[in-house]
């Protein structure tokens, strides 16, 4: 039964890796939980809710001991050494973003695993920080935006005259972004989005906003084969710019969630933009960190421009409401924890056969295993295996007639019924008007016949056709005796099949019933 | 046997009369199909035209032969054979499993076509005196009527025997098939005209061997999953045998009944080559299931998941709606009834449960949905696939009971694929799918299943009835 450590985190953040409610969780997995003293106070869970929930309380040395240590952020120099020998640590890493941080936890014969590289996969949706962080993120964008704005964000008609709604312009519809969508369109805005991933369209309209497509030329679909949004051409890209200038210059708020992984922020507005704004908008630059996606932003700052436009850089739109963030990081972390422990032992075990864990472990007892091997998780087919090598492998096509030879077929069908009818003698005209007139009528009394009585109508079928035994009866009188003898057979035959058929049918639409009356 | 429109009531009119009834009678009775509620009536209207269209004949026949001798033998052998006939075909009516149904029907399909052959044969030992014309007709009537009986004879027999897995049920790949079918066509034309030229009884046995020689390899060409369409292209040839028969003897009934029983089958096997994307000239021709499949399932698709009965319980009871997709694996699991109940079950928990039945699950039509009924499922929470596709992107859980090509996202997705543009139940858009396996065996058109690895996918394997039974317990 492996000790799991809750360890305080250090400077402005204000979020911890486990609640009260997760720590129940962790237990129930099989662990023994400690806390730092203090750990939780900053997001307003207090030391007594963690030992009502069963965990014990210690000092920081103590915590930082444990098998298993959980952390939010990524850890300092000094505390990778508090680390015991064999230990492992979780925590969001950003391996892929700072590699001297990899490098300093292998120097240590520890394991560590990056909470925020799970693969964008459905079955690791519950363990997908970055996203849970990111909703959090796009929703106190919002608020911030709302803080900072001089007007409402709905409309009105009052006694004091009309106050038109506010227009708020999100780029980038990922998580963020459809949470800040979402968000500000629950407040009453105007809400637009841009994104160069056609496919999110729908996801755009149905939490309330539009969805503003950049129309290129050349048809280039932004599909991506992991799950995030990927660098785009030059002719997209100066047509999203003038989209950029067109909008600034209309909408009061502007949020830009636009990052790349592992690459800057690209750089949707331009001073010039943000120069065209009105006084007194504001906008909120989500991806600062990562070098910003507005030209003005700062990093944690607060940026008033000349012109009056107030650009936010805050960098830690999580920590701003550290009781949903922490619950729901803690969520994060117990998930992961349950794929690690999958006897319920409080056993932690990696297996390195499942992508998940895979992907997510940094360093294994002092082995650097960064970077992992991709993963190929895209909802839309992977481009490479629809284009087919010419000629050898490309699926043989249905050759169809062509309407002509339809046509064609068609006349020449006529042309035979016309043919025969025209020199055959006397009885043979007749039969074949018979035979046409019945197999058009066959065609539309069976095209009516419901769907889920097929075998019911091959069943009755197959007792009409039975009726061949007429052919049989006119011969069974005859004076032949072989006749007569062939005749019978027929006759027994065709009689299995009109009883049999019958009856089959009748036992058959005996079961079909409706709803109220299934005894 | 005169045309059937001399004098007023003479026993040929009255004939004549009752046969217009009994085919109308015949369509009423297939019409009636055409609802649930309506479709026992339609069984009615059948039976009373059969009736009626035997009564006439049986004193049409007696009326001409009276007091001769053979007469009598002739009514003696003619209530045997009825009572025997209807002896058997009721007693396999009454014990046949609902599972054994395409077997069943199959077997029917080949009594009508002996029954055509030895009509066929009695048309050429009775030669009636007829003028030159009438009888190069009536001898080319003769062939052609032997022909698709004897084409419908062995085509249904092997049919049932690959239905009733008492045939290997893959397709028989002889070289030259193609040729082999056409080979047999062109010989049976040039048959016909030598037998019209020159009626000798060695002709008629020769094509009723090419016949069933041809019958039986079509159908062996072709594997088991594609039975659906098989069936009921046996069950038109059995109407056509009919008509012919019909145009041989001069009997209107029988063309009436023939084109209807013909066309009847014609549609349902357009209706199932639709939903297997497959054109409908080449199931004719029995020349489908060549394409050797393209693209073999080489690719690595990932890694499947197990679930248990009791999580799959668990699972089921959360959700506030599941849809049941079946196949032939339940027939196979003899599942229906433990399937009713768990549908039965979650309803009374307030579960909103439906089936969604591709068109060709099973191995005939509507095979699914007769189960179904055994198993007294109502009828109003069994949906087609059209009807239910476009509510499975909101359905919490699906249960895929059996079902393998039919719910196989690679006829969507992957232009490769040998069932690409099939339609198929898009079961994977669904929060949850469960598929009851027996093992991660390929399906019947041999091609694997992507569904099965994706993320919102996970298997349960054995037997369908008793994980379903499983799952029962564990409410």
């Amino acid at each position: 039964m492996a000790l799991i450590g809750v360890v305080a985190e250090l400077g402005r953040e204000t979020r911890v890796a486990a609640t009260p409610t997760t720590v129940k969780q962790l237990l129930g997995l099989g662990y023994e939980v400690v806390v730092e003293k203090g750990a939780g106070e900053s997001a307003s869970f207090r030391d007594e809710a963690y030992a009502e929930a069963g965990a014990v309380i210690v000092g920081a040395d103590e915590a930082w001991g444990s098998e298993v240590v959980l952390r939010v952020n990524p850890p300092t120099e000094d505390e990778i050494a508090r680390l015991a020998e064999g230990a492992t640590l979780i925590g969001s890493l950003s391996p892929g973003l700072r590699p001297e941080l990899v490098e300093a936890l292998a120097a240590r014969p520890i394991t560590a695993l990056a909470l925020d590289a799970v693969p964008r996969i459905s079955r690791a949706q519950s363990m997908d920080v970055l996203s849970s962080m990111a909703n959090i993120a796009g929703y106190r964008a919002v608020i911030e935006a709302a803080h900072e704005f001089g007007r409402f964000f709905t409309g009105q008609v009052t006694a004091a005259g009309k106050v038109p709604p506010a227009k708020v312009l999100v780029a980038g519809a990922g998580v963020a972004g459809l949470a800040a969508i979402g968000a500000a369109s629950s407040l009453g805005a105007i809400v637009r989005a841009t994104d160069p991933r056609p496919e999110v369209a729908d996801q755009v309209k149905s939490i309330g906003g539009t969805y503003l497509k950049v129309e290129v030329e050349v048809a280039e679909e932004m599909r991506s084969s992991d799950g995030y949004a990927k660098a785009t051409s030059e002719a997209y890209n100066a047509r999203a710019a003038e989209i950029y200038s067109e909008q600034a210059a209309d909408v009061d708020i502007i949020i830009t969630t636009a990052l790349i992984p592992g690459r800057p922020a690209p750089k949707l507005l331009t001073a010039e933009d943000v120069a065209a704004m009105k006084s007194g908008s504001v906008i909120v630059d989500m991806a600062a960190g990562q070098g910003g996606n507005v030209e003005g932003s700062v990093a944690g700052e607060r940026v008033v421009t000349d012109n009056g436009v107030v650009i936010l850089g805050y960098t830690d739109l999580p920590a701003r409401l550290p009781a949903q963030a922490s619950q729901l990081y803690g969520t994060n972390m117990v998930n992961l924890l349950k794929l690690l422990t999958p006897d319920k032992d409080g056993q932690l075990r990696i297996d390195f056969d499942d992508v998940v864990q895979r992907s997510v472990t940094v360093v294994r007892e002092g082995e650097k295993t960064w970077p992992p091997p991709p993963v190929q998780v895209s909802a839309a087919p992977a481009a490479t295996t629809q284009a087919p090598a010419a000629g050898s492998t490309a699926p043989k096509k249905k050759e169809g007639l062509s309407p002509a030879g339809k046509v064609g077929l068609f006349a020449a069908g006529i042309a035979v019924l016309f043919g025969i009818n025209a020199v055959a003698p006397a009885p043979l005209p007749q039969h074949f008007t018979v035979l046409m007139l019945s197999i058009v009528v066959g065609f539309y009394v069976i095209g009516k016949v419901h769907h889920a009585l097929h075998t019911p109508l091959m069943s009755v079928t197959n007792a009409i056709s039975g009726i061949i035994v007429v052919g049989a009866l006119l011969q069974v009188t005859s004076e032949n005796i072989v006749m007569q003898v062939l005749a019978a057979v027929a006759v027994l035959l065709a009689s299995i099949n009109i009883f049999g058929g019958f009856a089959v049918t009748r036992r058959m639409l005996a079961m079909f019933s409706a709803g109220k009356a299934r005894s | 046997m005169t045309d059937t429109v001399s004098g007023p009531l003479t026993a040929d009119s009255i004939a004549g009369a009752a046969y217009i009834v009994a085919a109308l009678l015949f369509i009423l009775s297939l019409a009636g199909l055409s609802k649930h509620e309506k479709a026992r009536a339609g069984v009615v209207y059948g039976i009373t035209g059969m009736v009626i269209a035997l009564a006439a004949t049986i004193w049409l026949t007696l009326q001409d032969a009276w007091g001769t001798g053979h007469a009598l033998t002739g009514l003696g052998l003619l209530v045997a054979a009825v009572l025997v006939g209807g002896a058997i075909g009721l007693w396999r009516a009454r014990v046949v499993e609902m599972t054994g149904m395409p077997e069943l029907i199959a077997l029917l399909h080949s009594f009508v076509g002996l029954a055509a052959v030895l009509v066929g044969w009695n048309g050429h030992l009775e030669a009636p005196a007829l003028s030159s014309d009438l009888m190069a007709i009536h001898h080319a009537e003769v062939f052609i009527g032997v022909f698709i009986g004897a084409v419908t004879f062995t085509g249904s027999i092997v049919a049932f025997l690959k239905l009733s897995a008492r045939m290997k049920s893959a397709p028989l790949m002889l070289p030259g098939k193609n040729a082999i079918n056409l080979g047999a066509l062109a010989a049976f034309i040039a048959l016909t005209v030598w037998y019209v030229n020159d009626s000798q009884l060695w002709l008629l046995i020769v094509v009723t061997l090419l016949a069933l020689g041809l019958g039986w390899h079509l159908v062996a060409s072709i594997g088991g999953g594609d039975m659906p369409v098989v069936v009921s292209m046996l069950n038109s040839y059995s109407g056509w045998a009919a008509a012919a028969a019909g145009f041989l003897l001069n009997n209107d009934l029988l063309i009436i009944t023939g084109a209807l029983v013909g066309s009847s089958g014609a549609y349902l096997s357009y209706i199932m080559c639709k939903a297997m994307n497959r054109s409908f000239i080449s199931v004719i021709a029995g020349g489908f299931g060549i394409a050797a499949p393209a693209s073999k399932g080489d690719t690595d698709h990932g890694e499947h998941r197990e679930i248990t009965a009791e999580a799959t319980a668990e699972m089921l009871t959360n959700a506030s709606s599941v849809v049941i997709t079946p196949g032939y694996g339940m027939a196979v699991a003899q599942a229906q009834y433990p399937v009713a109940e768990l549908a039965h079950q979650l309803r009374e928990r307030g579960v909103n449960v439906r089936f969604g039945i591709h068109p060709v699950a099973g191995r005939l039509p509507g095979h699914m949905n007769v189960l179904l009924a055994e198993a007294k499922v109502p009828y109003d929470i069994v949906l087609e696939m059209d009807e239910i596709n476009d509510d499975l992107g909101d359905t919490s859980v699906v249960l895929v009971i059996g079902a393998n090509d039919t719910v196989n996202p690679a006829a969507a997705e992957d232009p490769g694929s040998p069932i690409a543009g099939m339609p198929v139940l898009k079961v994977w858009e669904a929060e949850n799918v469960i598929v009851f396996k027996r093992s991660m065996a390929a399906g019947y058109a041999g091609v694997q299943n992507p569904l099965f690895y994706r993320d919102n996918s996970q298997m349960l394997f054995g037997d369908a009835k008793q994980r379903v039974e499983d799952i029962l317990r564990a409410f």
